[in-house]
């Protein structure tokens, strides 16, 4: 598959079915992801965005019904978590789970030997290490906590951003990783996005508000809604969403379903 | 990689199996027990007529007792234990080894794969380490000897030190405490003996290690430490086994006395060959403002019954109890710990942690135990049981006695499964489904491993990856 220029996309989700329990949640993704491309995901709570992040991670739980998930034009459905991590997917998750006991400078250097193949010297490690606490201000205290226990919830976004910027994917997806932040973190986390954006890196960025994309500009904006993406645009359509929230797009798509979406008090952030 | 739980027993057997065919134990005596066994090894050490005396009576307890079976302990009777199949005393060699240069050759190669001369080259203070029933090599540096402080084994105490020994040895513990106990208290041979005297604060952690060698032989060693008035010790004593196609029994028992304001740490790790009966009876008599503490590993052995515990005696007496026990395949551990509080102002903590794997059954037995009048008594007791597979097995039994108002108890326990979302989210990293479930046992056990001395800490961590090498995947 080409996008027209000759380059192959580094990313690519095919006509994407995932069922969770029996239940189809997504029902028929398409995205191309071009090398180096920042791509926006909205939508409101529960439309399937968390769905498509953790099916094409590999969750075991979210059973992939129909499609396809292209890495470098590589199915990856067949390949277990790990190995797609190590072949360059990472998963900033929307909410980081603890792991008591497990010190995150332990785990974060045999992540990196796993994704690299083989041990980073420790002082190499160290020094990286430092120059991305430092980047994400992050506290050098940190590493010797364990993996997200009693961190904060701006820590915990914090921590996925320092993972992502470590283990050097090729795709990133992170899912909601500005939600829960104040302005401060927000600006940071963004500021270590932009550094680590660009050909060696593209990103999928979830989220439910466009807040974080005044400091983040996407390429390109996509809007799911009820498992299927129901808009694609440029950075402009994340502005629109802003400003009329999302019951403009559910109108044209589902017009019955404005009522209940309101009631819900989903849309776009005050 | 190794992926059946079968593999996994075969590569442990061969990395910690070992056994010198061409060694061969001198005075070797008849299987089985009988009165005249037990006056024979009190005569072969040539020991004084009071513990000759001691020796009989409680073989004679040991008759007239029946096998545990009620709340305390893993169901003993279901299993085929043979008592007249063990050895119950076995001499290695003819003499006790002053120098390392006298320890015979078979026995230096043992101790090469414990890894002994290393270990004591970097930090020991004084090594102790028990081969079959005998001590063979013991060393203690000079400076603590100056110190006032003794560690030797018990047959030599009882031969060096008879008054010390007789003033305490059975008092902790009385030879008809339980029926393994009356059975040590018959047989008994080797174990550590230490004395600390008055303020002594020993600087580092004294060792010892233990190890059965023989076929069906039984290891009845009985230590006993005496920390003296403000005085400061931790004792760290770790064993291997190697595995035999016939079942073993380990007996210990271990009395420690812990007078005003000292402070006694007392660290076992213990892994058993899988064929092992692990019956061991440990108690601390903790005296005021004293503190006493249980840092106990279990790993290994076909069934381990071990509740160490505490007796906090005076007021402001503290106990600490932290419980480890990791069970394979076919092997159950039941283990715990007993606090109980017979003075006022006297706290304890237990914090028990236990992984089953493979079929495996952990079981924790606990008591708290508040004597009327004891006002003013804390003490907080936390089980965490982790289940790596739906065959595997965990249970608590706390019990709680407390006859006194005037108390704060805390009880907390949890059984969870190895986490779905805490695997996918270490895989999601780029490692391996077993590569991060050992994570998150070594995680989940951490807070036991952090208080081990930093070598045992790294030796447990590799005995527990080994454990769950093929366990997943
Ligand atoms: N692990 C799960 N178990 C059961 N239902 C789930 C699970 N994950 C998602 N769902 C369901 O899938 C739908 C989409 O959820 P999600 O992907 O989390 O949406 P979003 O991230 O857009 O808020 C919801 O109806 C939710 O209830
Ligand atoms: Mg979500």
């Amino acid at each position: 598959m080409t996008d027209g220029t000759g380059t192959q996309p580094i990313f690519v989700v095919e006509d994407l079915h995932v069922s969770v329990e029996d239940k189809p949640i997504l029902k028929g993704v398409d995205l191309v992801v071009n090398q180096g491309e920042v791509h926006a995901l909205m939508g409101p709570n529960g439309s399937g965005k968390s769905t498509l992040a953790n099916a094409i991670m590999g969750h075991p739980r979210y059973k992939v019904t129909q499609g396809r998930i292209l890495l470098r034009g590589q199915d990856v459905r067949k390949l277990t978590p790990d190995q797609r991590a190590r072949d360059g997917l990472f998963l900033a998750f929307q909410y980081p789970i603890s792991i008591p006991g497990v010190v995150m400078g332990n785990f974060l250097r045999s992540a990196m030997k796993a994704r690299r193949g083989e041990d980073l010297p420790v002082r190499e490690f160290r020094k990286l290490l430092d120059e991305t606490l430092d980047l994400l201000k992050i506290d050098p205290e940190f590493v010797r906590r364990y993996v997200n226990d009693g961190f904060s919830g701006g820590e915990k976004k914090r921590a996925e951003v320092l993972q992502m910027a470590l283990l050097k994917p090729d795709l990133a997806i992170l899912d909601e990783t500005d939600s829960g932040l104040d302005i401060d973190a927000l600006k940071t986390v963004a500021e270590g996005i932009n550094a680590l954006r660009g050909p060696e890196l593209s990103v999928l960025l979830i989220t439910h508000y466009q807040r974080i994309l005044n400091y983040v500009k996407p390429d390109i904006v996509h809007v799911l809604y009820d498992g299927r993406i129901v808009k694609t645009g440029g950075p402009e359509l994340a502005g629109e969403l802003e400003k009329q929230g999302y019951d403009w797009i559910i109108k044209e798509f589902a017009p019955e379903a404005v009522g209940a979406l309101a009631a819900s008090g989903a849309g776009g952030e005050a | 990689m190794v992926t059946k739980v079968q593999d996994v027993a075969g590569d442990r057997n061969y990395k910690f199996g070992w056994n010198d065919p061409e060694f061969k134990a001198v005075n070797k005596p008849q299987k089985g027990l009988s009165e005249k066994v037990v006056a024979g090894i009190s005569d072969m050490k040539g020991e004084p007529a009071w513990m000759r005396d001691f020796r009989l009576k409680a073989y004679g307890h040991w008759l007239e007792r029946p096998m545990p079976t009620g709340f305390w302990g893993g169901n003993i009777q279901n299993y085929s234990l043979d008592f007249n199949d063990i050895y119950y005393y076995v001499k290695p060699v003819a003499e006790q080894g002053k120098t390392w240069d006298d320890i015979p050759e078979e026995i230096k190669r043992t101790f090469d794969k414990l890894g002994i001369p290393e270990a004591e080259r970097k930090f020991l203070s004084g090594v102790e380490a028990q081969y079959d029933s005998e001590v063979v090599y013991h060393n203690i540096r000079e400076d603590l000897e100056k110190l006032g402080v003794i560690f030797t084994d018990m047959d030599s105490a009882l031969r060096d030190y008879p008054d010390l020994v007789r003033e305490y040895f059975g008092k902790i513990i009385p030879p008809n405490d339980n029926k393994f106990a009356s059975l040590n208290s018959a047989v008994w041979s080797g174990g550590s003996f230490i004395y600390v005297p008055k303020g002594v604060k020993v600087p580092m952690p004294l060792q010892a290690y233990f190890r059965i060698n023989t076929e069906s032989m039984g290891q009845f060693e009985r230590t006993m430490i005496i920390a003296d008035e403000g005085s400061d010790i931790h004792y760290v004593e770790g064993c291997t086994a190697p595995t035999y196609s016939s079942d073993s029994l380990h007996s210990a028992v271990v009395e420690i006395i812990v007078k005003k304001g000292a402070h006694v740490r007392y660290t076992t790790i213990q892994n058993w060959s899988d064929n092992v009966f692990n019956l061991v009876t440990k108690r601390m008599a903790v005296y005021g403002e004293a503190v006493g503490e249980w840092i106990d590993g279990n790993l290994g052995s076909k069934l381990t019954m071990k509740y160490p515990s505490t007796y906090l005696l005076e007021p402001g007496a503290h106990g600490e109890i932290l419980s480890l026990a990791m069970a394979g395949p076919g092997q159950h551990q039941d283990a715990g710990g007993k606090c109980i509080h017979a003075a006022p102002y006297t706290t304890s903590v237990i914090n028990s942690k236990s992984v089953s794997k493979g079929g495996g059954r952990t079981s924790y037995r606990g008591q708290i135990k508040v004597y009327p009048g004891a006002k003013g008594v804390k003490s907080t007791v936390r089980c965490d049981a982790l289940l790596l597979d739906e065959e595997s097995r965990a249970d608590t039994y706390p019990l709680m006695e407390i006859d006194e108002q005037d108390v704060t108890i805390g009880h907390e326990a949890s059984v969870s499964k190895l986490g779905e979302e805490q695997l996918f989210y270490l895989m999601s990293r780029g490692m391996t489904e077993a590569e991060s479930a050992k994570m998150i046992v070594n995680g989940f056990v951490e807070p036991i491993v952090k208080e081990l001395p930093m070598e045992y800490a790294v030796e447990l961590n590799r005995l527990i990856e080994l454990q769950m090498e093929g366990s997943v995947g």
